[in-house]
């Protein structure tokens, strides 16, 4: 007996969701789009909410940003729920490797003790603005509009969440709860973290979602990041001896890089849009940065004291050029 | 001219990289049959890891494409950055 094989090719009779074909073609979609595009509830929101009859339950037109398609605002990392619990759970891994490698060779207690003392002054009540960070995050994710920007801000809320964390774990790991008792209260009565404080309470209260998310994901952080973990951390306590406070916050300085990624991406896209929205942008940027920079001046005093202006300088300069890649000039 | 060509199995991992390499090759045909999806290029075809990363938003490291390769023909030249097929003709 004979047999004869033969190949058939099978097409499917779709090869996705109609709205995805919609969107990007007759192809089939990355799980990205799928669990991503057009998930925004838009349509038959029944009743306005009793906390503010003027706007829909959700609602494009909280902020003063206008897109014609909010889900313009795509995510450059694609971070859906799966690749987002991945990657940070690998990154998650690894720092806690670094605590350990850090807790069990007893490297803390090698380091100077006057360097071990800046290591909690700056890095412990940045816990709380972490917190703030979540906060923030979290309201852009509520009030703002089309997944693919909410859902990545909500991400990013998590991960604040992560930083204070960590942020409390080093204040434990060195100064054991004293620590966190120290943070808290310089926190509150410090003169150096008032502007600081006063800064993210400021923010906790804005209603734009957009302007929130230039305050705090562009301005603040873009300058708290590279001021704390690159020149404080990485830079000034490395060199004077205590890297292994630089392991114990490398999930800080790499996050900042991969976020960094997807923040420009936001502000380049709603820039790009109009002439309107990047006038907005810009006064925004330009207002809160100049404030980021004057409430963060005193914090790096503490590390750097004398060169802390230079410091601060440089890096708004580099700021600045960041955001001029983004079409934003400040 | 010879012709190099490069197959990849058909999933939902090969799919950006397919779109990266139709990115970085205008002359580039594709052939999609079932399970497995055959790239034909004009003597010279060329990988590039950061097209591939723009498609899938994260770092690539191009050894990751022999996990779905299935076969290949042409000289080939991989650096970091890129990975490419070609005739020494």
């Amino acid at each position: 007996m004979q047999i004869d094989l033969h190949t058939l090719s099978i097409q499917p009779l779709r090869q996705g969701f109609d709205h995805l074909i919609r969107r990007f073609g007759d192809k089939p979609a990355s799980r990205y789009q799928e669990g991503s595009y057009d998930i925004q509830a838009a349509e038959n929101l029944h009743y306005r909410p009793t906390w503010d009859p003027d706007q829909e339950l959700y609602d494009a037109s909280i902020t003063a940003i206008v897109m014609q398609d909010w889900y313009a605002l795509k995510d450059p990392r694609q971070f859906y729920y799966s690749t987002y619990t991945l990657t940070r759970a690998r990154q998650q891994d690894t720092a806690e490797a670094n605590f350990d490698f850090v807790e069990s060779r007893g490297l803390i207690d090698m380091v100077p003790a006057e360097l071990r003392e800046i290591a909690l002054n700056v890095l412990v009540p940045l816990r709380h603005t972490a917190w703030g960070a979540n906060q923030n995050n979290a309201f852009i994710c509520g009030y703002g509009f089309g997944t693919t920007f909410t859902q990545a801000c909500m991400f990013h809320a998590m991960d604040n969440l992560g930083v204070a964390q960590y942020l409390s774990r080093v204040g434990l790991l060195i100064g054991d709860t004293e620590a966190l008792a120290a943070g808290k209260d310089a926190w509150l009565n410090g003169i150096e973290w008032q502007e600081l404080r006063r800064y993210v309470e400021d923010t906790l209260v804005l209603r734009d979602p957009f302007e929130l998310f230039v305050a705090q994901n562009v301005a603040l952080d873009g300058l708290l990041y590279p001021l704390v973990y690159e020149q404080i951390v990485d830079r000034f306590l490395s060199s004077q001896g205590a890297s292994s406070v630089a392991m114990l916050t490398l999930f800080m300085s790499d996050w900042f890089d991969e976020t960094r990624k997807w923040v420009d991406s936001v502000v380049r896209i709603a820039a790009s849009e109009s002439d309107a929205n990047r006038d907005l942008i810009q006064q925004w940027t330009a207002k809160w940065s100049h404030r980021a920079s004057v409430a963060l001046r005193p914090i790096v005093q503490l590390a750097l004291n004398d060169s802390a202006d230079d410091v601060i300088t440089k890096e708004l300069v580099s700021f600045k050029a960041r955001m001029k890649k983004n079409t934003i000039e400040i | 001219m010879s012709t190099v060509f490069i197959a990849f199995q058909a999933n939902e991992e090969t799919r950006p990289i397919i779109d990266a390499i139709m990115i970085d090759n205008p002359e580039a045909v594709l052939h999609r049959d079932p399970a497995m999806v055959k790239i034909n290029a004009p003597s010279h075809l060329v990988i590039r890891k950061a097209t591939i990363e723009d498609q899938i938003g994260r770092e690539y490291d191009l050894q990751e494409l022999q996990i779905n390769l299935i076969t290949l023909s042409g000289y080939v030249d991989e650096t970091d950055d890129t990975f490419t097929l070609h005739w020494n003709n």
